[in-house]
């Protein structure tokens, strides 16, 4: 039934984003987090997406592979009053760049509306076929 | 008789059966919009509509099997052999080849294609009844 592969293509779909949307909001509220849970500074995240088929070639989902650490350069602030500065008086900030985020978050809830919009026509498709010759 | 009736409904069957792969097929492009190196596909209809009426598919090159147990490497679905990738129109830096326009048009359009052979199949039923009924 390849109509019902919809569903699991755009359901995979849903989740991949969330997660997108879930480290961009990690991301977001971290953006000026000096100590993390580790005691280093707040790194930011990303999510790597794959294709994974799910049942034959045809209906290929999303899955998240891994969630990895930003590569890029910490952020170096000057403030020799705080108890985390270095002996020069900088303090290490995280490399989350806000506005990176926002376009990251705006694309991933677009893209989430899509899927979410996929699943509604497939759902309507289904319910006229099982209204055939009624 | 009945065996008629089947004859008058197995077009519209295979086409509708067509239509749900490409949508399934069209979907994917759409859930993997944001996945690096992702390939749209889209199908060749002709090809699948052939395949979905018990024709041959025109593209299938199984392998040659000397003993029983051997795989033929045809998939169990027709209907695969009609996947093709689609043209690159705007390339992407992470070689991902979805464009989302064309996607979602050819979703749409494919949606309202399936509703008019749900449409059609409606149609001959209705006339199929007043023929019965004699009214």
């Amino acid at each position: 039934m390849s109509m019902l592969n919809v569903f699991h293509v755009a359901g995979s779909a849903l989740h991949a984003q969330s997660l997108r949307l879930n480290t961009t909001a990690s991301n977001m509220a971290n953006a000026d987090s000096v100590v993390g849970s580790d005691g280093q500074p707040y790194k930011a995240k990303q999510v790597v997406f794959a294709a994974t088929p799910l049942a034959g070639p045809a209906a290929q989902g999303v899955r998240v592979t891994q969630v990895v650490d930003s590569a890029a350069p910490m952020r170096l602030v000057y403030d020799p009053k705080s108890p985390a500065a270095n002996a020069e008086g900088y303090v290490t900030m995280p490399n989350v760049n806000v506005v990176e985020e926002m376009t990251n978050m705006i694309s991933a809830s677009r893209a989430y509306q899509t899927n979410a919009e996929m699943m509604g026509t497939a759902k309507s498709l289904l319910e006229k076929t099982l209204a055939i010759g009624q | 008789m009945t065996n008629r009736l089947d004859n008058a409904l197995s077009f519209h069957q295979a086409a509708l059966n067509a239509r749900a792969y490409r949508q399934q097929v069209v979907a994917s492009n759409i859930a993997n919009a944001d996945t690096p190196n992702f390939k749209a596909r889209d199908v060749d209809f002709r090809a699948a509509l052939n395949a979905a009426l018990g024709g041959k598919a025109t593209d299938t090159l199984p392998l040659v099997t000397t003993a029983a147990r051997h795989i033929s490497g045809a998939s169990g679905n027709p209907l695969d052999a009609s996947l093709k990738y689609r043209q690159e129109e705007q390339g992407a830096v992470d070689g991902n080849t979805v464009n989302m326009d064309t996607e979602r048009a050819a979703f749409a359009e494919n949606a309202v294609q399936y509703q008019a052979s749900v449409t059609f199949i409606n149609g001959l039923l209705r006339s199929m009844q007043i023929a019965v009924q004699g009214q």
